[in-house]
């Protein structure tokens, strides 16, 4: 007879079944049943299947245009590297896949799309949106309403799927192109940086350029700055900012949630 | 504790068809839902479960508990259930008897665990604590498997009937599991459902599977990725035959079809629940 298991002994088996799942190079765990030697290996193999071949899928649903850019037999393989090092800490499946962007940047075989890890970071902010709170986005109006003179003062609270991802390349052209056009659009030859507002006013998630200098707005006024405040740092540091433009595209997105007056300014 | 309206066959509710679902309103008797699925804050997930929930009974199937955890079932996650069950008051809210967390890594899948003496206090302490937090019955599934260990002491259907009856926890047999198990380690499924606790079974799950042939042997894979098998189909006719009838659910969870081939399947477990008496009975 074996030694009787305990509540040690099944933790003992967990663990070398977990670290086993996960590392393919080590081998299938002490204490497996080997009626079938011959099988032994691919029994367990069916584990390790479902396991990553599941959480790679669950990744390629979150990043498509990731998947697309770099093929997905080299998404499934960069998936497998990444399940390896970051394997999910939670049970619901949501969550995973924050630190893809930072994981990016440091996997060398993708170093030739640098714009990749910014990609990912615009996809998670799609999905982060996807399950947010709910919230009824404010209306352009309610601040048109206001008596100009309240205008500096008013706080703009932001929605709670809103997102701003700042990228030194064209992440929204980029994102766009490959998840509306049949062929993507070539890469412009002068590549500028691109601003992409992430919300969701309702049930569909929104992705759009947001004008120079709105998400340095967007900073202050998640900050509790008030209005002209905001205005006023944003103008000093970038030129030609035009808060009209901003307002609208914040507004019109559902990027704000709520107006308030600030009681002492 | 089982409502009437879910004698019935249902369907796992699955965001392709949800928008259908609310418009066509198809009468099958009930859906069921991953709870993990629905633990975040807001969005399209809740909006449409909200609007189902209105029309039809639900039943909350917990994939991510890991009640066979050593170190303790997913941390935080009993709290979130509660949340799920408190808010959308599901008539029927099941888990598996299996792992998925170790040392806070979570596997996402459904992981076999020794059937010692062992491992039921470990499963039967933390079944206490879910219908304890939970404030109700929790319905435990029979796992499908493709391995086992050296050392185990009792066959599955005595692990199960210990595990309810010392913990008060119903079963949910999936028929799908015990041919896909049954399979795997060569033991006959009619002898294992002969063995089966059915007094404590409060729903029934049906499902596809793989066949994976390689190596010279034979393995059966649960992959919910296509109809129930006739071997399925007839094992699910005996037993409601002899055993009585149930709530019971077509899994369809990959390569999700067109809604229509899912009700296909959900209307013929529903006419043989019919034909094996179980509505009749429960009118009479």
């Amino acid at each position: 007879m074996p030694e009787q298991p305990d509540g040690a002994a099944l933790a003992d088996l967990q663990h070398r079944f977990t670290g086993a799942v996960l590392q393919s190079r080590l081998s299938v765990p002490a204490g497996i049943r080997r009626e079938v030697r011959s099988t032994h290996e691919r029994r367990f193999g069916v584990y390790r299947n479902n396991v990553k071949a599941s959480l790679a899928a669950a990744l390629a649903a979150r990043f498509p245009v990731v998947a697309r850019l770099v093929g997905d037999e080299f998404f499934t393989a960069m998936a497998l590297v990444f399940i390896e090092r970051h394997p999910p800490r939670s049970p619901v499946l949501a969550e995973y896949g924050a630190a893809f962007a930072t994981f990016l940047e440091r996997f060398d075989p993708a170093a030739s799309l640098p714009y990749l890890p910014d990609i990912a970071r615009l996809e998670w902010a799609r999905h982060v949106a996807f399950h947010s709170a709910d919230t009824d986005p404010a209306d352009l109006a309610q601040l048109a309403e206001l008596p100009p003179e309240a205008l500096g003062s008013v706080r703009i609270g932001l929605h709670p799927a809103m997102a701003v991802i700042a990228s030194p390349w064209p992440i929204v052209s980029v994102w766009t192109t490959n998840t509306y056009d049949a062929t993507p659009e070539a890469p412009a030859a002068d590549w500028t940086g691109e601003t992409a507002l992430v919300t969701r006013p309702h049930l569909d998630v929104l992705v759009q350029r947001l004008p120079p200098g709105t998400d340095l707005l967007v900073a202050a006024l998640a900050q509790e700055i008030a209005l002209g405040a905001a205005a006023d740092a944003v103008s000093r540091t970038q030129e030609g900012f035009d808060l009209a433009t901003a307002l609208s595209t914040l507004f019109s997105a559902g990027a704000v949630a709520i107006l308030s007056q600030g009681s002492s300014s | 504790m089982t409502a009437d309206c879910l004698l019935r066959a249902g369907a796992g509710l699955k965001p392709e068809h949800q928008r259908h679902i609310l418009e066509a309103r198809p009468d099958i008797g009930w859906f069921e839902v991953h709870a993990e699925n629905y633990m975040g804050a807001g969005g399209p997930p809740h909006h449409f479960l909200e609007r189902v929930r209105a029309l039809y009974p639900l039943s909350v199937h917990g994939v991510g508990l890991s009640i066979g955890s050593a170190d303790g079932m997913a941390p935080g996650h009993l709290a979130r259930l509660k949340t799920v069950v408190e808010r959308y008051q599901p008539a029927i809210v099941s888990e598996h008897l299996a792992w998925s967390t170790h040392d806070g890594t979570f596997l996402n899948d459904l992981l076999p665990l020794p059937y010692t003496e062992a491992t039921l206090s470990l499963v039967t302490r933390h079944v206490d604590e879910v219908q304890t937090v939970l404030g109700r019955r929790l319905l435990i599934e029979n796992p499908s498997t493709y391995l086992r260990f050296d050392g185990e002491e009792m066959p599955e259907t005595d692990f199960l009937r210990a595990l309810a009856q010392r913990s008060g926890c119903g079963l949910l047999l999936d028929i799908n599991n015990v041919v896909v198990s049954a399979a795997n380690h060569g033991f006959d499924p009619h002898t294992y459902l002969a063995s089966f606790p059915h007094e404590h079974v409060g729903e029934i799950h049906l499902a596809g599977h793989a066949v994976l042939e390689s190596g010279g042997e034979t393995l059966l894979v649960d992959t919910h990725d296509r109809t129930v098998s006739p071997q399925v189909w007839s094992l699910f006719r005996d037993v409601i035959a002899r055993r009585g009838a149930h709530p019971t659910l077509i899994e369809w969870d990959s390569d999700v079809p067109a809604w229509p081939d899912l009700e296909a399947e959900v209307r013929q477990a529903q006419s043989l629940l019919q034909t094996a008496g179980g509505l009749d009975a429960r009118a009479a």
